[in-house]
């Protein structure tokens, strides 16, 4: 199948470029960009005031699959990420069983040939992710991780967490922390402040993320260890990032969309669909979460994607799970709460959600040049939409952004040149 | 004025003129307590439940009793031995009450929200009896009431809370319904035990008893759990004792004529000594006569009060 992009904006997150060209497409592949193009057996595709870019890549979902299908599986997942715009996603090992040997990873890679885009699965950084004994690692690189993670279970031994990076950095792979220290953060239950304070819900204090922040920072600096930081959510946290890079140490960061758009104020009236972890927290951390965007502290934006079935969330505040489902409002938010207010330009915003988790992770791709695999994410800035929960495709619907409206959607999925997404219709 | 609610879940919703309409409805209710036939028909023929999801005795039986004096058929319900230790949802026990023809729920839940949540879920009015850390409002409000009944009004006076604030529901609801009511209130506690922020929600902090003691026109003295010392929050009863406990000596810092309330059960000789417990100054027992009056008067208010004829 040939198809031939037109008359759009082709976005170079590298070079942090737009330029005015067409994208001709063959048999998975890019052939050849510029102006003019004309191929009579390909498709045409009219691109016309929309943004061409590399396929974005989430870097930080729950596919749920295997073990907690009723929330979501590879199929509806990657469903949603298609509808989201992304081409991959890379996917955090907290199934039943926990993907911490080479046949989980080996399951996931075969159930995925058949999803809607790609998936990249993370191994665990240690046994059941306990937090005790080291995975075999290269048995998970061998069978297809691209990262490690203990995601949501942070690894609180010290000693455990420096042999895990002496490890994983001996086979070049990168290690992803959940940064929470569990002593400060008991029982809590959103961010520690004035809110937390009215509705009696136990604080999570903004400490809880630093101190590890700091910790992993140092054991990276010590170990020489590739470390990526999931999910940051504090002022603190951007500083001592700030301050790593500056001596030089391998860290990167990530945000979600939701830890720069909302704030604790969204849990008032004991919204369980604005319960996540790390919390929301205040209007001062989302400022510094967007200026670490800005100036180049915070690399990757990523959802933290965290399906939950409607009767989880249909209970008392305390004992609700947390986490929310961010695939399908992601580049929404981003141009919306980023680029329009003029915080990202469009290719900062595309290098954010494409170049950077690539880079993070080793995965080829994120421009489109000639040779290069056919995974395009086309976004029309100006059209706008409500977000209606019950038209996501993820099998869950716990959002906080339900009848919010966003502007500047993805109109077009394609995946090793096959279009899965066209004009907010999901083709797979 | 009417009462336009469905439920009563907090006071931080509130306004002032619906504050004043339920401690203007207790009065007349406080003087059906002291009757020697002490029934009314008022609510005859409605429906309380009183559902416990913790322990209590003295809310539990407040709640019955007030809506025993006005007639309504009460029917009580605690988390052991119902369907709530099967494993059943909140909605789910809310949705079959609502089914057998329950007017009014009576809540009691340790997750803070849990009143809000089961208000949402079921047609009923929800009254809520204290929900994890965040709100108490029938304490606060028989607190309020035993207050403007001893000292005319609510406004300019200076009300010290002091104990666990981090932990009470009670001084959360005392401190939305009290500020509103144009009144100071002071939280004195040990700092591992004031929840960050609290100056946000109106009250002034303090962790020096006697600073806060100064002046005040009443003494609200918390219940300390020894609970709270095993977790680390404080080093021992018997420091938090020297600190914090209210004594005949510190009450020589309060304006003359201060009131002295607990909303109980006490911990004598911890946070308050009985000297100061059952000394001239305390109104604790009158606080759990008015408790009844004011539960009396939501349970008239939240099942369409305007309607009905009341003796004013």
């Amino acid at each position: 199948m040939r198809f031939l992009i037109k008359g759009g904006t082709i976005v170079d997150p590298v070079a942090e470029t737009l330029t005015e060209s067409d994208v001709l497409v063959a048999n998975g592949l890019i052939v050849e960009t510029g102006k003019e193009l004309k191929d009579p057996e390909a498709a045409v595709i009219d691109a016309t005031g929309r943004y061409v870019c590399p396929g974005l890549l989430d870097m930080h979902v729950h596919l749920r699959e295997p073990g907690y299908e009723y929330k979501e599986d590879i199929q509806s997942g990657t469903r949603a990420a298609a509808m989201g715009g992304f081409t991959a996603v890379a996917c955090m090992p907290n199934t039943n069983p926990v993907a911490d040997n080479a046949a989980v990873i080996s399951f996931i890679k075969q159930k995925a040939r058949h999803a809607a885009v790609g998936v990249y699965p993370i191994g665990a950084l240690t046994k059941g992710s306990q937090g005790k004994e080291l995975t075999e690692m290269a048995d998970l690189k061998a069978a297809g991780a691209v990262a490690l993670s203990d995601d949501g279970q942070p690894v609180m031994d010290a000693g455990t967490m420096y042999r895990v990076m002496q490890y994983a950095a001996m086979l070049g792979l990168t290690v992803i922390s959940h940064c929470e220290d569990l002593s400060l953060a008991a029982g809590g239950q959103m961010h520690e402040g004035a809110v937390s304070t009215m509705l009696g819900l136990k604080g999570i204090p903004a400490a809880a993320e630093e101190v590890m922040v700091a910790r992993d920072i140092l054991l990276a600096e010590a170990t020489g260890c590739r470390l990526h930081l999931a999910h940051i959510s504090t002022e603190g946290s951007v500083r001592l990032i700030r301050e790593a890079k500056a001596r030089g140490i391998k860290v990167t960061a990530e945000v979600t969309p939701h830890h720069f758009t909302l704030t604790d104020e969204a849990v008032q009236g004991f919204n369980t669909n604005a319960k996540v972890n790390p919390p929301l927290r205040r209007q001062a951390d989302v400022e510094a979460v967007k200026e670490g965007l800005r100036d180049g502290t915070i690399d990757v934006i990523a959802t933290d994607h965290a399906p939950h079935a409607y009767y989880e969330k249909d209970v008392e505040f305390q004992y609700a799970p947390n986490g929310l489902v961010g695939l399908e409002t992601a580049v929404g938010l981003v141009f919306t709460r980023l680029v329009q207010p003029g915080i990202l330009t469009v290719p900062q915003a595309v290098a954010k959600l494409s170049w950077h988790p690539r880079q993070v992770l080793g995965l080829p791709g994120g421009r489109l040049t000639p040779g290069a695999v056919a995974d395009i994410t086309v976004i029309d800035p100006n059209l706008s939409e409500v977000v209606d929960p019950a038209k996501l495709q993820s099998k869950s619907k716990n959002t906080p952004f339900a009848r919010w409206k966003l502007t500047g959607l993805p109109v077009m999925t394609m995946v090793n040149g096959n279009i899965v997404m066209q004009e907010r219709r999901l083709l797979v | 004025m009417f009462w336009q609610r469905k439920d009563l879940l907090g006071l931080r919703q509130l306004t002032p003129e619906e504050i004043n309409l339920v401690l203007d409805t207790a009065v007349p209710m406080k003087e059906i307590i002291g009757r020697k036939i002490k029934k009314t028909p008022t609510l005859r023929g409605r429906s309380v439940v009183t559902l416990f999801y913790e322990n209590s005795t003295r809310t539990r039986s407040s709640f019955e009793l007030a809506a025993k004096f006005l007639s309504a058929d009460t029917v009580g319900l605690s988390a052991s031995g119902s369907s709530v230790a099967k494993g059943e949802s909140l909605r789910d026990t809310g949705l079959t009450l609502t089914a057998m023809g329950v007017d009014v729920v009576v809540m009691r839940h340790p997750a803070s929200g849990a009143a809000e949540y089961l208000a949402r879920c079921i047609p009923a009015a929800v009254i809520n009896a204290g929900d994890g850390t965040h709100e108490h409002p029938t304490q606060a409000l028989l607190d309020m009431f035993t207050i403007r009944e001893k000292k005319g009004s609510l406004a300019g006076l200076k009300v010290a809370i002091v104990g666990d604030i981090l932990h009470s529901r009670v001084a959360r609801s005392n401190i939305w319904g009290l500020t509103k009511m144009g009144a100071e209130v002071r939280v004195v506690g040990p700092a591992t035990l004031l929840p960050p922020d609290i100056e946000q929600m109106g009250a002034r902090v303090y962790t020096e008893v006697e600073a806060a003691l100064e002046g005040v026109d009443v003494v609200n003295v918390l219940r300390i759990q020894l609970e709270r010392q095993q977790q680390g929050l404080f080093p021992s009863l018997r420091e938090y004792s020297r600190l914090f406990g209210i004594n005949q000596k510190r009450l020589e810092l309060t304006a003359p004529d201060a009131l002295i309330m607990h909303p109980g059960p006490m911990n004598r000789g911890v946070e308050i000594d009985p000297q100061v417990a059952y000394g001239n100054r305390s109104v604790i027992n009158e606080q759990v006569t008015n408790g009844v009056a004011v539960r009396m008067a939501l349970l008239y208010l939240l099942t369409g009060g305007e309607h009905n004829a009341i003796s004013h």
